[in-house]
């Protein structure tokens, strides 16, 4: 059924300086109109100063992320229809990171866990050595490969209970980085991998309630990730190699 | 807030108290089955290292297990943290291995010379 002439409630967060309220637009419905469609609307039909990020629109970049209906969504792949409550949408800025300005968050603390995680590739060899070979079917390899389709969205970061209890938790798309990186025969890092996720703000942190797996746009399972970490960490400990 | 020592406590204090848990059990059902008294319970149990080491072991794994989970708890929920944390934190484990202590003691040695 077409969803043209109705309209959308749609409660905005506007934030600056610190000082923060929901802003409500009737933003008119389309045929398969996405969140983005609609902050976009608002933007450049209602109010030219309303602040939001994005690039490219189709699911890549991990740019547009917000909170929608009380729920971290890639804005530019979520369908209104899908999440819309009776023709109403509140849309917010992620949660567990700072607002700059409306639903521009500062993602620094974010990225600046996956440098603390050691969530860097750290190669054994140059560019003048010949590549590597790499089996898809080794075990390692299929479990780096299962972790590494992350686009930086921090939708998981938004939804994990645990960052937002304590702020010095390394998050699960660090830690899921992290992860991949500890599978990869190519890297050299292992040693400061491991101790870097086993401080005060590492993955023993994490409870496994899995709001990272249940919202990640990509459907990747940073919970299992985590698990992973903590069987090597152990292992290490114990000398058991990993 | 866990980290690796922590962690690595809370888990292998659970994996003490699990089959010292069964065996708990599988003692209370042999001994309600067998209609066995508190006088005829305290006999089997005065004077013997070996109940002495089974609770006393799993009193122990009970008072670092519930102090670490608390401890995240208290940090999460309370945002209780820094010495104050590991004061209260140290507290419980210490309270729970005086209250489970004098208990397995009043059970095994504390009579035994009676």
């Amino acid at each position: 059924m077409s969803e043209s002439g109705k309209f959308l409630q749609v409660s905005i967060w506007r934030e600056q300086d610190g000082d923060g309220h929901f802003e409500t637009f009737e933003v008119p419905r389309q045929d398969n109109q996405t969140i983005l469609d609609v902050v976009a609307w608002v933007q450049q039909q209602a109010d030219p100063t309303l602040s939001y990020r994005f690039a490219c629109r189709v699911g890549m970049c991990g740019s547009c992320a917000m909170m929608v209906n009380g729920a971290p969504r890639w804005t530019c792949r979520t369908h209104v229809q899908k999440v819309a409550d009776d023709n109403r949408l509140e849309i917010a800025p992620l949660r567990n990171l700072p607002v700059i300005k409306d639903l521009a968050v500062d993602m620094d603390p974010f990225f600046d866990k996956w440098v603390a995680a050691e969530a860097v590739f750290e190669p054994t060899q140059t560019r003048d050595d010949p590549m590597a070979p790499i089996n898809p079917q080794d075990p390692m390899r299929i479990a780096a490969s299962d972790a590494i389709e992350c686009i930086n969205c921090a939708v998981c970061y938004a939804a994990c209970d645990v960052v937002a209890a304590n702020p010095d938790y390394l998050g699960p798309a660090a830690l899921n980085r992290t992860w991949s990186l500890v599978n990869d025969i190519r890297d050299d890092g292992q040693d400061a991998r491991l101790k870097a996720v086993s401080g005060d703000g590492g993955c023993h942190n994490c409870h496994a309630q899995q709001g990272c797996a249940r919202y990640c746009p990509n459907e990747l399972n940073p919970t299992l990730s985590i698990s992973g970490l903590k069987r090597a960490t152990a292992k290490s400990l114990l000398g058991w190699g990993q | 807030m866990l980290n690796l020592h922590l962690y690595m406590a809370q888990r292998l204090t659970a994996m003490i108290m699990a089959p010292l848990t069964i065996g708990h059990l599988a003692v209370m059902i042999y001994a309600v089955q067998g209609g066995l008294n508190v006088a005829e319970i305290l006999a089997r149990t005065q004077g013997s290292l070996a109940w002495f080491i089974f609770y006393g072991s799993f009193v122990l794994a009970v008072s670092i297990h519930a102090a670490i989970g608390m401890r995240a708890i208290m940090f999460e929920w309370l945002g209780i943290k820094g010495a104050v944390l590991s004061v209260i934190s140290w507290g419980l484990c210490l309270f729970l291995l005086a209250l489970g202590g004098h208990a397995v003691w009043a059970v095994t040695f504390a009579g035994a010379s009676a």
